[in-house]
């Protein structure tokens, strides 16, 4: 692909940039596939988790970086539990329509809150953080320049990724995890608790939209009610189009959408700029014809699918 | 007998309930007739969408797309011929030299809608599940972004204006029974039951052999000339609209009011449609301070979006097939 890539005309300086939202990307989409593989609940309000932890950011933007940060993990955290008590566990096993249009509610609900929130003296201010703003410098690496923050975004990404594979797999709750994902009602009448995996898998993905909050900020200090809501979009698509049944292959839809975003607008002429969304959900509906199981998904269905 | 008096009964319900809130729009004073025509057009709006979800029971976000045709199609065409040439200048000459009525309008929106559904729905009716969603989701976003960056079809990312705004509580009624008679001539006629019983159960739907895609295809393409209809009956209430009046918020809040209702019920949409306006109206007026069984109600500016959001929450935790749970309206058993 970057081979292809470069004899396209592209340089590596449009491909980091498209690494770097790909790895960002890739982050939401774990923590959505997390939630969907426990629950089969596709979290709309995912966006929102990001959100609260901007407006925390924003909040104590005057403290210590490190307090900041760990409060920013708290609160995001704290919000994500407090969905799956009050709203998830209620909806547990309900169709799929009315738990995506809840958590539908629960996002504009959130962003009703989040209007109502002034930062700094009755405007939604911009935030910056002289502390992580230093993020956004770039560093020259071969005669290319690379922003600091492509490579906390990418680093973080497979940080994340690596704990949470290992968690997946070495430890028990990880086991539990996988087993209640592949078939539900199966794995609890082996003795998996319910409530213990999906709050495993709710904490994980709070403490990813955390880490994301943060790195959006850092590329977008501008926080609005609307904070991440179209990112949450284009990667609950992502993860679709990859394959939402397993983890692995979301996460690299999630990535790919990002990546494909990032160099169509690059390869797209100027004057043509515009019309990016069209030329990448057009290749979504293509994909999705294609591979409506998932562009990543080999091998035989984990599901089956109604129709 | 019975048969006849249900089906009477399954179109007068909603009928008459939509019938009533334009009657009662004609007495209210000017500035809150606004709510009851929004009340009216969402009816014809949410029913076109119960016409592909509630029938066939797949989740489509791309139903606003159609609306958006409808109204942006109906809009550019009715704006007065020399107010068009120097505001839209960019228009193909076709649209830019001729300008036609608004009832021509809606009828030109509904064959748009159609046939743009007919154009989309070929290969996304191929798709199942929650692929379909994700696909019709794309179609909104496409859709969106040609509406909002191609001059020569309309007015781009500026607001269009000047549209007569010939949707009044008379138009407004009309045009949401409309929406209802064409819905619940469709769910009863053999493709309606076709398409429903593929919602019901599709592997027992195919054994008595019927073509699910199929099926949901002919009632993706009723539902977007609806839809396209519904759009221009928008446009000609607001008098002007921008391509963002016509996206994620409206597809939100659309779906939102068909599940409230109860998302398998015609009856469903129209009454989730009405609930969930009719407390967006009183919210907005007790932001602004109104009196209510004597008491009076001044919320702060800002709580109508929560509060509305909130009882959308509780309303499906608490009953999550809707307020109808997704069944017709019928009369009590010794009345039948």
């Amino acid at each position: 692909v970057i081979i292809g890539a470069l004899s396209w005309g592209l340089g590596w300086q449009e491909l980091s940039d498209a690494v770097a939202i790909g790895a960002i990307y890739a982050l939401i989409a774990v923590g959505i596939g997390l939630v969907f593989g426990v629950l089969r609940l596709v979290n709309f309000a995912y966006g929102q988790l990001v959100m609260a932890g901007a407006y925390t950011l924003a909040f104590t933007s005057t403290w210590a970086l490190w307090e900041s940060i760990v409060t920013c993990f708290a609160v995001v955290v704290a919000l994500s539990i407090a969905m799956e008590l009050g709203v998830f566990r209620p909806l547990r096993g309900q169709s799929p329509a009315v738990m995506l249009v809840t958590t539908f509610a629960i996002a504009f609900l959130l962003q009703a809150i989040a209007l109502l929130v002034d930062i700094h003296d009755g405007t939604i201010g911009e935030i910056v953080f002289s502390q992580i703003g230093a993020l956004n410098e770039s560093v020259n690496v071969g005669g290319v320049d690379v922003r600091k923050v492509t490579f906390v975004a990418v680093g973080t990404a497979l940080f994340a990724l690596l704990v949470i594979a290992l968690l997946l797999n070495r430890t028990t709750i990880g086991l539990h995890t996988r087993a209640a994902a592949a078939d539900f009602s199966t794995a609890r009448l082996l003795g998996v608790r319910a409530n213990r995996v999906i709050s495993f898998a709710v904490v994980i993905s709070g403490l990813l939209a955390a880490a994301v909050s943060i790195l959006l900020v850092v590329s977008n200090p501008l926080v609005s009610p609307d904070f991440a809501l179209h990112e949450t979009i284009v990667v609950l698509i992502g993860v679709v189009v990859g394959g939402i049944d397993r983890l692995w292959t979301a996460t690299l839809g999630g990535f790919t959408i990002g990546f494909a975003s990032g160099v169509i607008s690059a390869l797209l002429p100027t004057d043509q700029s515009v019309y990016l969304p069209s030329v990448l959900f057009g290749l979504v509906i293509v994909v999705l014809l294609l591979r409506p199981a998932g562009l990543f998904a080999w091998g035989r269905p984990t599901t089956v699918e109604r129709v | 007998m019975s048969r006849y008096l249900d089906a009477a009964v399954e179109l007068l319900a909603p009928a008459v309930l939509v019938i009533a809130v334009g009657l009662v729009s004609t007495t209210v004073s000017p500035a809150n007739e606004i709510y009851f025509l929004t009340a009216l057009v969402s009816v014809a709006i949410v029913v076109a969408i119960y016409v592909f979800v509630g029938n066939s029971g797949v989740l489509s976000f791309g139903q606003i797309s159609f609306v958006a045709v409808g109204a942006f199609a109906s809009g550019v065409m009715t704006v007065p011929l020399e107010s068009k040439q120097s505001v839209l200048t960019d228009l193909f000459p076709l649209l830019k030299n001729h300008t036609i009525g608004s009832v021509p309008s809606l009828v030109l929106a509904a064959v748009l809608g159609g046939v743009f559904a007919l154009v989309v729905g070929l290969p996304l009716m191929r798709l199942s599940g929650l692929a379909a969603g994700i696909a019709t989701f794309a179609l909104l976003e496409i859709t969106h972004n040609v509406l909002q960056q191609w001059t020569k079809i309309g007015p781009g990312a500026t607001t269009l204006s000047l549209v007569p705004d010939t949707t009044g509580p008379l138009q407004a009624t009309v045009g949401a029974l409309i929406a209802i008679a064409v819905a619940f001539v469709y769910q009863r006629t053999r493709l309606g039951r076709k398409l429903r019983a593929s919602r019901e159960d599709p592997a027992a739907a195919r054994a008595i052999g019927v073509d699910v895609h199929r099926q949901r295809f002919w009632a993706f393409i009723v539902s977007g000339a609806l839809a396209g209809f519904a759009g221009a009956l928008y446009v000609h209430m607001l008098g002007s609209i921008t391509t963002e009046q016509v996206y994620l918020e409206l597809t939100f809040l659309t779906l939102a009011m068909l599940v409230i209702g109860g998302t398998t019920s015609l009856a469903g949409a129209v009454i989730g449609t009405l609930a969930v306006s009719g407390l967006n109206s009183f919210l907005s007026q007790a932001e602004q301070g109104v009196h209510f069984f004597g008491a009076k109600l001044d919320f702060p500016s800002g709580t109508r979006l929560i509060v509305l959001a909130a009882v959308m929450a509780l309303v499906l935790i608490i009953r999550p097939s809707g307020l109808t749970g997704g069944r017709e309206v019928r009369l009590p058993r010794r009345f039948r």
